[in-house]
């Protein structure tokens, strides 16, 4: 890189790293337990992707039962330390909170399931689940994100071996590696992952499947397989410049960040992120708690199309980023190293099939903003050959994984799947569901070859 | 600002604010203070008898994260030497002469102790004396407080040695630990005392420590019965006033007392007959400064309904008491859900579902349930409007013209006129008449 950012003194990372939302203490967990109106069939438990039963979890808090409250909370979702961190409660559960209608501020569901986890776990993960007999069989998993652990959790717990392949060092996915640092640390996806094999669940890290251990021994060594392998690479700009030093992917980005090596990330004294979802903020917010100078999102649409949620908008405006819309990335400028990001001005012409409005571009419009690094961040690609090597998988024209909607059963009777690599990338609390119901239609669809004798 | 002075049994004060016989009472600091911020009278902290607290002495009953729904006590009547407590009331007195100083007294029960101790508290210049006949611990055991409340007799005996000298208002507090409220209050009357007083504190465990499986107060391991106060107790002591007020044989003048922390709870004990109103638990809880918002609000709300003197206030429900036997059976009333102000809490359903008649309907509605009564199924008991948490939402309206009615107390006549026994058919078919379906 050309130029790079000072570095912090280390409080100053700290500090900026900090939780940006802090835990209630145990009073102030009372206290709003209590303002819960422990609604029946509640809004809230429709809202949320796992159905989590939030009002009963709640009423135990008030009660003192903390470690029932986490076990209705882990009965419907097991990577609810993650989620109560890292969902974006205001359009879930908090969204569907009955006091918005009444014109009240909604109940802080989610740092009350944090509460209620950060004591479970604090406890030392007190055994509450009873496991069933070994019924010895056995279902690999590949990848140990949030589907692959919940599916692995619910499997083990079932009465399954249920053994998890993961490429990297360490385990966890996205919740390990994906998450802002001041949303959640890794020792807490880490927690998730350890209660996960206090169930028995093996997980085999630094296990590149097709590479450590071939697609099809895998299949033979296992009565059924779970695919939670989440998305692969940024696709590329398709600009000159994009093999410039100084140019990274979002994703690589923010691992790196998640390292917790403050000082050992590199990050350049201006920075331009292309593209405007919640990656992007992530990506942009981090660079600047790195010590960024300035940093930029520039996005092809405008305010309205963007698909970044609103407070994450709000996080970025507050952090001092700034936002360059109906802008496109033409060229990035530079010899060795990235010296510049030229850009074109764009308008909005007719809806898209999704319906959003196409960005036209302006002939005539160029102009460089000078930076010393970008930061692609306009999503992520599908695993296309990895799965392409899966016998009997049918894709959708994304390239994502079709499943039977009860069962997440592809189309290969024994590969089931869930997560990113079936729905093209959503939230952390949808892969903890698709995990879990995965391994019920796994369980059904085994249970089902015995009865019939096969 | 409405005039809000009141006469109790000719004790005067400018507003019906008094503070009760209890810690907040119990020196010329406090009670100086408790002046000074307006509170119109003061019963002092009881005196009499030596006695000795122990250290520990309150409990409280949070209820969902609220402090001091109920308050209980194991504490004696004060512990400062009687001549101390005499010559602060003297001086308070002297320094208040518009506000109304009561001096509650409690010692055994000999004729000449009693003489002695009503002389002597007369001396103090005081506007009156409180007989309390209800402390429920430590003194009772002592054969004095409730031990004395709890039998009319002793009531009435014991009263007469203290009106046989004083010159001053007596007033008889009430223990509420007791199952007729109406025959101690009799023999405090037959007694000639002026005023009645009521509650004081009701027997209680306030409740258990469940690591250590001590009682609340626990005092070095032991613990035991107390006095309960305080919100919780409000509707206990509104209905045992009522049974005082409407009893014709008693019609003495009535100082209410139990679970009043603001101007709405006095309001209600006025509105059933109460001249004044006692305050104890509310400012333990918050202070003395509470008064200001007591004497605003009273204020207001008089001058908003165009009331210019307590005395057209007071016992104005009181008529509205009556028998069961005497209630229309046919005044019907239905639930009724103002859909635009529901909020989908469902908690109206539930409670009707488990818990009532099984009349309210869920039906999934983009994204939410839509509760909806079946009228014809209602028999407008009025829980789901009780547990709507949106106010005016659910309303309980009336669906019968008027035209017809008919009390328990009638309907029995009219079958005893007739002849026909009282049976379920029978009273199926009365009640089909009318359209009234109960399944
Ligand atoms: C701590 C405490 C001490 C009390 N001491 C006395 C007392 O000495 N004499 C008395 O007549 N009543 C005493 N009471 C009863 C109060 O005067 C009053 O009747 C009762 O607390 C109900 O009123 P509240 O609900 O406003 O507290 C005491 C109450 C409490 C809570
Ligand atoms: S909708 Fe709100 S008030 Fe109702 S149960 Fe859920 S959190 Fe509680
Ligand atoms: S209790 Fe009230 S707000 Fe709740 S569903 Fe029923 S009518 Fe609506």
């Amino acid at each position: 890189m050309k130029n790079i950012a000072p570095k912090l003194p280390i409080e100053e990372y700290e500090k900026n790293f900090a939780d940006l939302h802090p835990p209630l203490t145990p009073n102030s967990a009372v206290a709003e337990a209590n303002r819960c109106l422990y609604c029946y069939d509640s809004p809230c438990m429709k809202a949320c992707p796992t159905h989590i039963d939030i009002s009963t979890f709640i009423k135990k808090i008030s009660t003192g039962n903390l470690l029932g409250s986490a076990k209705t909370i882990l009965e419907s979702n097991w990577i609810a330390l993650t989620c109560a961190k890292a969902c974006p409660v205001n359009i879930l559960c908090e969204g569907a909170c009955v006091y918005n209608e009444k014109g009240e501020k909604p109940i802080e569901i989610g740092k009350l399931q944090r509460f209620a986890m950060d004591n479970y776990f604090a406890k030392g993960m007190p055994s509450i689940f009873n496991k069933a007999t070994k019924n010895n069989k056995s279902v690999g998993i590949i990848g140990s994100g949030p589907a692959g652990l919940a599916c692995g959790a619910e499997l083990s717990l079932l009465g399954y071996d249920a053994t998890i392949y993961e490429a990297n060092k360490i385990p966890g996915g996205l919740c390990t590696w994906g998450i802002a640092p001041y949303k959640m640390r890794r020792e807490d996806s880490l927690k998730e992952v350890a209660m996960v094999k206090s169930f028995g669940v093996e997980i085999k890290t630094e296990m590149m499947v097709g590479k450590e251990i071939k697609v099809d021994e895998l299949i033979k060594k296992h009565d059924a397989i779970f695919l939670g392998v989440g998305l692969g690479e940024s696709p590329q700009l398709s600009v000159t410049g994009e093999n410039l030093s100084g140019v990274i992917g979002a994703l690589e980005f923010i691992e790196k960040v998640k390292t917790e090596n403050w000082k050992d990330v590199p990050v350049g004294k201006r920075v331009a992120v292309i593209g405007a979802g919640n990656t992007s903020i992530d990506a942009a917010t981090e660079a600047k708690r790195l010590g960024a100078e300035q940093v930029f999102i520039i996005y092809r649409r405008s305010e309205v199309e963007m698909s970044a949620y609103e407070f994450e908008y709000e996080l970025a405006k507050k952090d001092g980023i700034v936002f360059h819309f109906l802008t496109a990335p033409k060229k990035i400028v530079g010899e060795k190293f990235v010296e510049g990001i030229e850009c074109l001005k764009m308008r909005l012409g007719e809806p898209d099939n999704r319906g959003r409005r196409r960005p036209v571009s302006i002939p005539g419009t160029e102009f460089t903003i000078p930076v010393d690094m970008v930061i692609k961040a306009i999503g992520q690609e599908t695993k296309s050959s990895f799965l392409g090597s899966i016998p009997n998988l049918t894709l959708d024209t994304d390239g994502c994984v079709i499943v039977d909607q009860n069962t997440f059963q592809t189309a290969n009777p024994k590969i089931f799947a869930g997560g990113d690599c079936i729905n093209g990338g959503k939230e952390v609390v949808n892969a903890a569901y698709d995990g879990k119901r995965a391994a019920h239609g796994i369980d059904s669809y085994l249970s089902n070859q015995t009865k019939g004798g096969n | 600002m409405v005039d809000l002075s009141i006469n109790c049994a000719g004790i005067k004060s400018p507003n019906p604010f008094w503070l009760a016989s209890a810690p907040p009472s119990n020196s010329a600091y406090q009670n100086c203070k408790a002046f000074e911020q307006g509170w119109g009278g003061t019963v002092w902290k009881t005196i009499g008898e030596p006695v000795m607290n122990v250290f520990n002495r309150y409990g409280g009953l949070d209820y969902n994260g609220q402090k001091i729904f109920g308050l209980n006590n194991i504490e004696l009547i004060s512990d400062r030497p009687i001549e101390v407590n005499l010559k602060e009331i003297a001086e308070t007195k002297k320094l208040w002469p518009d506000r109304a100083v009561v001096v509650s007294l409690m010692v055994e029960s000999k004729r000449e102790t009693w003489h002695e101790v009503v002389k002597r508290t007369i001396d103090t210049g005081c506007d009156g004396i409180e007989l309390n006949y209800g402390c429920p611990h430590g003194m009772s055991e002592r054969g004095m407080g409730a031990a004395v409340g709890q039998v009319p007799e002793y009531c009435k005996m014991i009263t007469e040695w203290e009106i046989e000298v004083s010159t001053i208002p007596v007033i008889v507090k009430l223990t509420p630990n007791i199952s007729n409220i109406q025959l101690p209050a009799r023999a405090a009357k037959a007694a000639g005392a002026n005023a009645i007083s009521l509650i004081n504190t009701i027997n209680s465990i306030i409740g258990i420590n469940l690591d250590t499986f001590e009682l609340k107060p626990n005092v070095g391991g032991l613990g035991g019965h107390g006095g309960y106060a305080g919100p919780a107790v409000k509707p206990i002591a509104l209905h045992l006033l009522s049974q005082v007020a409407i009893d014709t044989e008693v019609s003495l003048p009535i100082s209410g007392i139990g679970g009043i922390s603001n101007w709405r709870d006095a309001l209600e004990f006025i509105l059933l007959g109460a001249s004044s109103v006692q305050v104890c638990t509310a400012v333990m809880h918050y202070g003395f400064r509470i008064v200001n918002d007591m004497i605003e609000g009273l204020s207001n709300w008089m001058e908003s309904k165009g009331f210019t003197s307590l005395d057209q206030v007071r016992g104005k429900s009181l008529p509205r008491i009556n028998d069961f036997g005497n209630f229309d059976l046919l005044n019907r009333t239905i639930a009724r859900i103002d859909q635009t102000k529901c909020i989908h809490c469902n908690l109206c359903y539930i409670a009707c579902e488990d818990a009532a008649h099984q009349c309210i309907d869920l039906t999934p509605v983009n994204g939410h349930n839509k509760t909806e009564v079946r009228e014809k199924d209602c028999v407008g008991c009025a829980l789901c409007s009780l547990v709507c948490p949106v106010e005016g939402c659910i309303s309980m309206v009336r669906i019968d013209d008027g035209s017809s009615s008919k009390t328990w107390n009638q309907l029995i006549a009219d079958f005893k006129k007739s002849g026909r026994p009282l049976t379920w058919k029978a009273l199926a078919e009365f009640q089909h008449k009318h359209g009234i379906e109960i399944h």
